[in-house]
Order: C-alpha cells, then sequence, then structure tokens
C-alpha cells in the first residue's frame, strides 16, 4: 500500500462523477496534498459507465487506483457500486446511493438488473452505507443537486475535516448566488446526515 | 467561449494535460493554433480558445489544421496544431513533406493517443511518426512535464528549424495534476521570406533536402543525448533497471520504488547511450512503454539484451497491477495476491444517445427498413451499431462512409443483388472528409442513399462547431455551409435531395424507401440540432397512461433512454404464440418531448405529460 488515500467515485455519465472528484481533488489540495485524478470513462456522456479515480497524499505517483487498493467507494447508482467492488482494499467502505438507473438494454430484455446490488454488496463483509440520495436532492428541489448529496454522504470519511470539502463545494456555487449556496450547503448537510443516521442505526 | 483572464504565474492549478498544453501554448507566445476535435485531444484547443492574444480555429480536419500551422510557422510565428492519433493519419501527407522543409517560427504537434481505446476505432502507437517523419518526439509522463516540455518543444523546434510531436495518452491529456504555471513571453514572428529551394518541394529542390534531414536526425540523437529530459534515476534493487516514458515511467516508479530507472522524456531519437550506461549498472533491463516495442526494438538492434513486450501486453493501458505480476514472473517471485474481491457480475452498460437525439428517429427508421446494407462513420451515430437498432454495419475511418457503401454497392455479390446500400454520415464528419467520397461516387454513376444526419455540431467530442453550424471556434456567427446547395454542388440531382425533419418518422421512413429505389445517388438530410448545443429547445414532457400501454414495446424500440420498463407480463395470441410484454413508463424529468416514441405507439396512450392539446413538430428557423 503507498503512502496515498484512493477514492473512488463511480456512477453514469451525466450525474456529475467527474465534478464531484474534482471538488474531492481540489479539497485534497487545499490542505496540503498532492492529487491526481483521471477516469475510466470513454464515451461517458451518453450513459455510459464512470468511474472516476481519486489519489492524494505526500506525493502522487500513478493516477489509477489498481484493483483492491480503493479507502472509499462513493457510488452514486446502485448497480454501479456493485460493478466497482473489487476495486475496494479489505476493510474499504462503500458509501452509496440506492438510485437505480436502469438502462436500455435491460429494458430490452437482453440483461437483467441485479435484484438486490445492496445485498449482493453486503455479502462480502466490508463495510457499507446506502442511502437515497436521489430522493435527497429531489426533496431539495432539484436532482441536480445529487452530486453535492454524495459529497456530504463522503464527507466525514476523508482523512481531513468536512468543512473544507464543503467550502470547496460551495466556492463552486459562490458566482451564482446565495440562495444556491445555500441549497448546495443543505444538500451535503443533508448527505452527511444520512450517511451519520445509517451509521448509528448499523 | 469568451477569452478569460489567464491565471497569474507561479500560481498552482489542478490541471488535466490538456489545459496544461494550453497554457503552455499561450506562454510560448503562440500566435496561431489550429485542430480538428477528437478524444482525447479536443480540450487543448478548446482551453485555448479562451486565452487572449492568439488564433484559434477549429479547422475542417486534420490536415488542414496542420497546413494553416505550417504556413504560420513559415512565416516565422510560433505554431501550434494538436489532434488525435488518428488525426496524424490524415495530417500524415502534410507531415512527411514538412520534414524537409522544416520550419521558421517553433511548431509543435501534440498528439494525444486513445491507448485502450476508451473512443477511438483502433489503437495506434503516433511514436512512429517521430521515426517515419523524422521529427523528435517529446512523451511527458502528467500535466506538469506536459507543462514544461510544451516550452522545450518549442525552443527545439526552433533550433532545429524541425517540428516536435508532443506524445501525449489519455493518461496524460485527461488526468488531472497541480501545475505551477509560468510567464508568457511575447514571440514576434520575422514575416515570411521568400526561399524557393526550401520552401517549394519539387523534387529538385525536396531531393536536396533529404540530406539535411538525415544530418538533423545525428544532431538531434545529440541533443537527446544530453537532454535533461532524459534521465537515470538511480535505485538500490539493481535486479531489474527499467526505461520507461509517459505515464508508464509512473507505473514503474509506483511498482517498483528502489528500482533504477531511466527516464525518457525526449524518446526520439533514442538517447542510445543513456540506455548503455543503465544497462551497465543493473543486471537486466526491462522496457516499459505504451504500446509498441519501438524502444524495445532499437536497442534490441544496438545489441543491448533487453526485454519488453516478451513479458508485458502489447494492447492496452499499463499500470501497476500489470506490470508487478510480470516483474515477478520474470524474478521468478510469487505473484502478488489478486484483489481481495472477485468482480461481481453485472449487466453491461454502453454508451447510449441522449434523450430525444434526433439521431434516434434516423435509426428507428433505418431499423425499419428490410434488405439493405448500411455504411456507417465515426460519432455519435456510430452508436447505431448498437441495441436496440442494430443499424450499421460498417465503420473504419472519417468519411469512409461514402467509400465503403460505393464499394459495397459496385462489388455486390450474388447474395447482395437484391440489397439496397445506404451510407449513414454526420455533418462534421462529412465536411471532414466525406465530401470527396461524395463526389466520386456521383462521378462515378454510384448507386447509394446517404443519410446525412445535420445536427450542427460535432455531438461526439462535446458539441464543437464547426462549418455547419454557422459559428466559429469563440461561438460567434461565421459563414454557414448549406448541406442542399453543397451535395447539389457535388453534382447529386436536385429531385434526389431531401431535407427531412427526422421527428418526422412517416416522411422519413417514406422518403428513405422511395431514394432506395432510384438507381442513383441520393442524399437525404436531417435537420434537427443535437440537444446538447444551444439550438436544441425543449418541449413539453411525455407520459404514459398507464391503462391504455398494451405492453407491444414498439416504442422501446425507439431506443430513447427516457423510456422505462414498469412491469412485465405474457400474452397468448389466437395462433396460440406466447409474446412478451413490456409495459411502459416515460421518465417526464428527463423527457424533452420529441414526440419520436408518440409515433409507433399503436394505442395512442403516450401524451403530454401536463393534458393538453398536442404540439405539432414546427420546422426550426435557421433549418436548412
Amino acid at each position: 500500500m503507498s503512502a496515498s488515500t484512493n477514492i473512488l467515485v463511480v456512477g453514469i455519465g451525466g450525474q456529475g462523477v467527474m465534478t464531484a472528484t474534482e471538488i474531492l481533488a481540489e479539497a485534497a489540495i487545499a490542505i496540503g496534498h498532492d492529487a491526481k485524478k483521471t477516469e475510466v470513462a470513454g464515451m461517458a456522456q451518453r450513459g455510459g459507465v464512470v468511474s472516476s479515480h481519486l489519489r492524494f497524499g505526500p506525493r502522487v505517483l500513478s493516477p489509477q487506483i489498481t484493483p483492491g487498493t480503493a479507502d472509499v467507494l462513493l457510488g452514486f447508482e446502485s448497480a454501479e457500486a456493485m460493478r466497482w467492488q473489487h476495486m475496494l482494499r479489505p476493510g474499504g467502505i462503500t458509501l452509496m446511493n440506492i438510485a437505480r438507473l436502469v438502462p436500455p438494454v435491460v429494458e430490452l430484455g437482453l440483461f437483467d438488473y441485479p435484484a438486490d446490488p445492496l445485498a449482493e454488496i453486503r455479502r462480502h463483509g466490508n463495510p457499507v452505507v446506502a442511502f437515497d440520495a436521489s430522493r435527497i436532492a429531489q426533496e431539495l428541489g432539484d436532482i441536480r443537486l445529487g452530486n453535492t448529496v454524495m459529497l456530504g454522504a463522503i464527507a466525514d470519511h476523508l482523512p481531513f475535516p468536512a468543512e473544507t470539502l464543503l467550502a470547496g463545494v460551495l466556492k463552486r456555487f459562490q458566482k451564482k448566488g446565495e440562495k444556491l449556496v445555500d441549497l448546495n450547503r443543505r444538500a451535503f448537510e443533508a448527505g452527511r446526515a444520512a450517511v451519520a443516521k445509517e451509521e448509528a442505526a448499523a | 467561449m469568451a477569452a478569460v483572464m489567464p491565471a497569474p504565474a507561479a500560481s498552482r492549478h489542478l490541471m488535466s494535460g490538456n489545459e496544461a498544453v494550453a497554457r503552455a501554448v499561450w506562454e510560448a507566445g503562440v500566435k496561431v493554433a489550429a485542430a480538428y476535435p477528437g478524444t482525447p485531444s479536443t480540450e487543448m484547443l478548446e482551453v485555448l480558445s479562451t486565452y487572449p492574444d492568439i488564433y484559434t480555429e477549429w479547422s475542417v480536419n486534420e490536415k488542414v489544421s496542420l497546413e494553416v500551422a505550417i504556413g504560420a510557422a513559415y512565416a516565422g510565428s510560433r505554431a501550434f496544431c494538436c489532434m488525435k492519433h488518428v488525426g496524424v493519419n490524415v495530417a500524415s501527407d502534410a507531415l512527411m513533406t514538412l520534414t524537409l522543409t522544416g520550419v521558421v517560427g517553433g511548431l509543435v504537434i501534440a498528439v494525444a493517443d486513445d491507448v485502450g481505446l476508451s473512443s477511438s476505432q483502433n489503437e495506434q502507437d503516433s511514436r512512429y511518426w517521430g521515426r517515419f517523419a523524422h521529427v523528435p518526439v517529446f512523451e511527458p509522463a502528467d500535466s506538469q512535464e506536459a507543462h514544461a516540455m510544451t516550452g522545450l518543444a518549442y525552443e527545439l523546434s526552433e533550433r532545429f528549424q524541425v517540428p516536435v510531436i508532443l506524445r501525449m495518452t489519455t493518461r496524460v491529456n485527461h488526468v488531472k495534476s497541480l501545475v505551477t504555471v509560468g510567464e508568457r513571453v511575447p514571440h514576434v514572428g520575422a514575416g515570411f521570406k521568400k526561399e524557393p529551394g526550401r520552401f517549394v518541394m519539387v523534387p529538385g529542390n525536396a531531393g536536396k533536402r533529404i540530406p539535411l534531414m538525415f544530418q538533423r536526425d545525428v544532431e538531434l540523437r545529440a541533443a537527446a543525448e544530453s537532454s535533461p529530459l532524459n534521465v537515470i534515476e538511480d535505485g538500490s534493487d539493481k535486479r531489474i533497471g527499467f526505461i520507461a516514458s509517459g505515464p508508464a515511467y509512473m507505473h514503474v516508479k509506483e511498482a517498483f520504488p528502489e528500482a533504477p530507472v531511466l527516464k525518457l522524456g525526449f524518446s526520439h531519437p533514442l538517447p542510445i547511450e543513456k540506455c548503455r550506461e543503465l544497462a551497465a549498472r543493473v543486471e537486466r533491463l526491462v522496457v516499459v512503454e505504451e504500446v509498441e516495442p519501438l524502444v524495445e526494438t532499437e536497442l534490441k538492434a544496438q545489441g543491448l539484451p533487453v526485454l519488453g513486450k516478451e513479458i508485458l501486453p502489447l494492447q492496452g493501458e499499463l499500470s501497476p497491477n500489470v506490470l508487478k505480476p510480470a516483474i515477478a514472473r520474470l524474478l521468478g517471485e510469487p505473484e502478488p495476491a489478486p484483489a481481495t474481491i472477485a468482480p461481481m457480475p453485472v449487466f453491461p452498460r454502453p454508451p447510449t444517445m441522449c434523450v430525444a437525439c434526433p439521431h434516434l428517429g434516423a435509426y428507428y427508421t433505418l431499423s425499419q427498413v428490410r434488405n439493405i446494407h448500411i455504411a456507417g462513420d465515426i460519432g455519435c451515430y456510430t452508436l447505431g451499431a448498437g441495441h436496440p437498432w442494430n443499424a450499421l454495419d460498417t465503420c473504419i475511418s472519417m468519411g469512409a462512409a461514402m467509400g465503403v457503401a460505393h464499394g459495397l454497392d459496385k462489388g455486390r455479390g450474388e447474395a447482395d443483388k437484391d440489397k439496397r446500400i445506404v451510407a449513414v454520415i454526420g455533418d462534421s464528419t462529412f465536411l471532414h472528409m466525406g465530401m470527396q467520397g461524395l463526389l466520386d461516387m456521383v462521378y462515378n454513376r454510384g448507386n447509394v442513399t446517404v443519410l446525412l444526419l445535420d445536427n450542427r455540431a460535432v455531438g461526439m467530442t462535446g458539441g464543437q462547431d464547426n462549418p455547419g453550424n454557422g459559428r466559429d471556434i469563440h461561438g460567434q456567427e461565421a459563414p454557414r455551409i448549406d448541406f442542399a446547395r453543397l451535395v447539389a454542388a457535388l453534382g447529386v440531382k436536385e429531385e434526389r435531395i431531401h431535407v427531412v425533419d427526422p421527428y418526422e418518422l412517416p416522411v422519413l421512413f417514406k422518403t428513405i424507401r422511395e431514394e432506395i429505389k432510384a438507381p442513383e445517388v441520393s442524399v437525404i438530410i436531417t435537420n434537427r440540432p443535437c440537444v446538447l448545443i444551444k439550438d436544441f429547445h425543449k418541449r413539453k414532457p411525455y407520459a404514459v397512461i398507464d391503462d391504455q400501454c398494451t405492453g407491444c414495446g414498439n416504442c422501446l424500440d425507439v431506443g430513447c433512454p427516457a423510456i422505462h420498463v414498469s412491469r412485465r407480463g405474457k400474452e397468448v395470441k389466437a395462433s396460440g404464440r406466447e409474446v412478451d410484454l413490456a409495459f411502459v413508463r416515460i421518465e417526464t424529468s428527463v423527457c424533452t418531448g420529441c414526440g419520436l416514441c408518440v409515433q409507433p405507439c399503436a394505442p395512442k396512450a403516450i401524451v403530454h405529460h401536463v393534458p393538453q392539446a398536442p404540439i405539432h413538430i414546427v420546422k426550426q428557423e435557421g433549418s436548412v
């Protein structure tokens, strides 16, 4: 294991996975880390699989997280959280949105969507926290707040204070007005609270 | 994009390799930069277009972009050109003679190799062009190096009057890491100086330039030997020494921190003596390069006993988890334990066309037409080869749909006797390299029905502007090509040219059916914009009246990702045949009301989400 912290953010093109990872990278840099961020995303803009790798620490060499070395897996979608389980180190935690985004190939009946991705993930024994980020975002009035909810969800699982990440998120919206800043602060805190609640219940 | 105030010198930023190169090009005082979009190179020019004091353009193809850069460099200005790996194939005609004239102002060609084919039709190693064209090659390993090497490439280019290839890979272009930026140093060109013996490459002149090119190779090799970009980093574990370039260097350092490494930054001409020096220090030498064994082959030819592709893959990306087991096997050590969890089987999630994409109309219709072969091309519409349409039979290179379709027609075998030939090509691809193919098939009395999918954007790379939409790289108004007049000028008969709304399925179907029967070239131009660009306007979303849906699943054949199955069932037909039923719902929050799915719905179960009079699709302003 290298001295780097490895965070894998996964989801589908269009969910804001790459932006969320970039905000995480900026937060890591803000407290003095070196950081590299890379994607395994082809034509991801068109609803394909996206996995965004973030490594940070004193000095980062290879940008890729290798299988079995991710410290945290932040899953924006249920089946995607399941798809990348092999990337986690033993004991690595999964923080996942329980939303299911069903692709056309499944709707056409060519493939099946896993009946219970969360149960499949739990079978491996690594810690997992699941919550409904999409519903939280919708309740706040905009599904696009989903990635801020997800960033709130990971905030207490980072080797730096949640406030550093929150500051990074809000900086993105400063120019867009106080209303959006406030909305994103609430989305962030709601994501954070959802994870804390699940963990307390476990 | 509008010009922005560039970040101050010495400040530090999280930048992709593409952003870092753009910044360095601007710092180098480059006057002209040109490119055609192509993943993973696109953002270099996109970002450059936001900087002040530099001329940037989207050229119609890579060859033209290089020629524009050549002209600027002949004029003494610094010039820049970037492209994806396959773009160099297009530009190579200019490149192979450019090497004889050389340049006056510095010229850097940044080439992005899509190692691992994330968004390309093949995997090429662009370092070959360095050898083929006798030009130097730099290989950055991350964004900071990409920034630094770009500046050094301009110095080398002017010192040797030679274009320099900055060879990048996806893992440099698209990786974001920290970059400390520098100061802009303006560069003033002296203007074009007539020198026919050098700039007019007729045989008599060109022949005299060839010995100079070979002499330059010798000098460049000496420069590579003493370059600070090629350094040996010593290590305590002398069992294996590594020679690595580009991102492969990072993987080697990550996997084998104690091993001696020769890091190649200026990798062609190869610094042979530096390689020998490392060879003398270690027991065994392994070359780690993406993707082809170029350095390895050269070293073997020099008699150095190196290992490379005997133990490493010839295809795709390298990474620490590829290198570690290969080296463990070489050393006879136990291989590192695999990941703790085996990958869990999950359905594939291929890229889809967007909700309301006008191509959905074209491919749904093509999927309903029988007895056709469909030659395809490169762009979002290549996805038409996938489910549910399965309506694209070939894809090879930019513009190839034209020539391939013409060849399918002329070369038809007995089994194709009753087949009609269709070609599908996008607006930007047509302007890039498709026009010539159309001219060829018209001139040679071909019989192909061409679907020109004009969505007014280079969609696949993010909706860049092109001559088809009348906007330049800054989004400003520019002369707009009229496709109907263009194809008429290429010789297609007026009555064989149709402009059709791809959201009007019956009209499109009828037009295709009629034109494939015509014994000559037809062109059907679709006229709806890409949903990702500002020309696209949302309409009122649709919804499914649940108790009116019969579960026939016809709407699913459109392939729109906003349509979902709410429940499945089975029905036994009067014939006794059992059929699967799929009852659907529409995700109204993402539906933009294109109305495509409404048309194949027999029970009329799809209606506007908010009950009101249906909206008829009207032709948009400015459409051809």
